[in-house]
């Protein structure tokens, strides 16, 4: 990190001509896969991800089944050629940190109880990362879960926080998530009213996790409208079809 | 893939006692809400290591311990010393813990520890460069847990610091491009004191330090990391469940209050060697 990056611009906005508290442009599209139960596609800025949902089905070795509750399965996967290096397709640690804090993300939401001896997965494939690829992934998947018509008690919309050259910003670029001094992924059900996904790196003070935390309400809000917008003009197009 | 954890059972009147005795704010093992374990720390108990520290938080045991080596920086950091954090859950330590490949939860707790470290700055990485682009110290902190009873990551964190914080490096002369290991060794400076805390969420009740029985019995947790200046540097939810935002608000504050007071105790014999 030698060379100094500037994170904003004279004129105060962003690297990527952004407000502090503006998300990049986000565009999500439901059932777009054909095997799939359920699938979602998101571009945010230069995020491309897409999830898909198979299950509720039988939890084959038997021993990995609950008998009062579906299991989840979740991976988070990054494409070799979605970064500037190209990523080794193994799992990485971070990968695997990540399919974890994901499924505990969609765990509450998701009424399990209805389902029991079962499991569903859960995958989730970044094309291209941009930064807050977890938060975008996130809210592709419950898209795609609530696409395979599995139950859920809400949806949930999440969205990066942080802070760059002190200022507390929302949905963090690459540029930003490298060199700004911090990243608070959140995942926020406004119906609700709970955090299901908070994780940290960076220093902020508690003041400014305060701040970044209010922004996230908000941005996560705007997201879950459009998440709404995009299952309602899922399935008015399968009513026409019909 | 991330697979819903069988949690072990704990039974119904042991969980209805647990929840019984929160709503009168008090816990199993005697303890309010927001007091630690009893907590020990031993300094240097491996030889071999250049640093390392044992430490016991109740009947939750780790030891952790430095190993110092000399590598090739990384390319974008050719001025930085190496720092790699590894959690090993030995299977002696508990029945749930299950010789073979890292679990996810072993991952987590080291990339959870390593943010801890790496984002407070508590090791200076610039000061480990010996040739710049070349030769630069690596450090790597292997967490070895040796008795399960819950909070693995407030323990990790103060073993990690105090193993640090014992930590000698040998020194390097430097001829053109070639370094030549010396006799002599300094001391690893730390630039700060993070301790973290972790908060076990049961119904509408919290707790801090959650032992074992509490842990399972809990929603969900929530680690919150916290510097010597009261900023905060780590935080990760682990487990399903909802936190309120009111909820975890109110950790920021009570986390500045009780890690204060963490801190005095776990780093004392480190702040008093200095």
């Amino acid at each position: 990190m030698g060379e100094k990056i500037s994170l904003f611009k004279e004129d105060g906005r962003r690297t990527d001509g952004r407000a502090p508290d503006e998300l990049r442009p986000i565009k999500i599209k439901v059932g777009v896969l054909s095997n799939a139960q359920g699938s979602a596609y998101i571009e945010q800025g230069k995020n491309k991800i897409l999830a898909a949902v198979y299950g509720p089905k039988e939890a084959l070795p038997k021993h990995i089944s609950l008998p009062d509750r579906c299991i989840l399965r979740c991976r988070y996967h990054m494409a070799p050629f979605s970064t500037p290096e190209r990523k080794s397709p193994a799992p990485s640690r971070r990968e695997i940190e990540l399919s974890m804090v994901i499924r505990n993300a969609l765990e509450p939401l998701v009424m399990t109880s209805l389902f029991p001896r079962t499991v569903i997965d859960i995958f989730i494939e970044v094309l291209q990362a941009d930064g807050g690829t977890r938060c975008a992934g996130l809210t592709a998947a419950v898209l795609a879960l609530a696409d395979a018509g599995i139950p859920l008690r809400g949806l949930t919309a999440a969205c990066a926080v942080g802070k760059a050259e002190g200022k507390v910003i929302v949905d963090l670029n690459d540029i930003e998530d490298k060199y700004g001094e911090a990243d608070m992924p959140i995942a926020y059900n406004p119906t609700l009213d709970g955090i299901t996904l908070i994780q940290m790196d960076g220093i902020m003070s508690k003041e400014e996790i305060e701040q970044a935390l209010s922004l996230a309400i908000t941005a996560t809000q705007k997201i879950h409208k459009m998440q709404v917008d995009a299952l309602k003009e899922r399935f008015s197009l399968s009513r026409r079809e019909v | 893939m991330s697979v819903t954890e069988q949690r072990p059972i704990i039974s119904k009147l042991e969980k209805q006692e647990l929840y019984r005795l929160l709503a009168e704010g008090k816990r199993v093992d005697g303890r309010s809400l927001f007091q630690h374990r009893n907590l020990s720390v031993q300094l240097g108990y491996i030889e071999k290591a250049e640093g390392s520290a044992l430490v016991e938080l109740g009947n939750t045991k780790i030891l952790a311990a430095v190993k110092v080596g000399v590598a090739l920086p990384f390319a974008d950091t050719p001025n930085e010393g190496i720092l790699i954090v590894n959690a090993e859950l030995v299977p002696l330590a508990s029945p749930v813990f299950e010789p073979g490949p890292p679990s996810e939860e072993s991952i987590s707790l080291a990339r959870y520890v390593d943010r801890s470290i790496r984002e407070s700055k508590t090791v200076d990485l610039s000061s480990l460069c010996i040739v710049p682009g070349r030769s630069v110290y690596s450090l790597y902190i292997d967490l070895y847990i040796l008795d399960y009873d819950g909070n693995l990551i407030d323990a990790s964190v103060i073993a990690s610091v105090n193993a640090l914080g014992t930590t000698m490096l040998p020194k390097y002369s430097v001829e053109g491009q070639n370094i030549k290991k010396l006799d002599e060794s300094f001391k690893l400076e730390l630039k700060d004191y993070p301790v973290s805390l972790t908060y076990a969420f049961l119904g509408d009740k919290y707790v801090v330090d959650p032992c074992l029985n509490e842990e399972y019995a809990s929603d969900f947790t929530v680690s919150i990391t916290v510097k010597s200046d009261d900023r905060f540097c780590a935080i990760q939810k682990n487990g399903g469940g909802m936190l309120s935002p009111k909820s975890f608000l109110d950790l920021l504050e009570k986390s500045i209050t009780l890690g204060k007071e963490l801190r005095r105790v776990a780093y004392s014999q480190l702040v008093k060697n200095d």
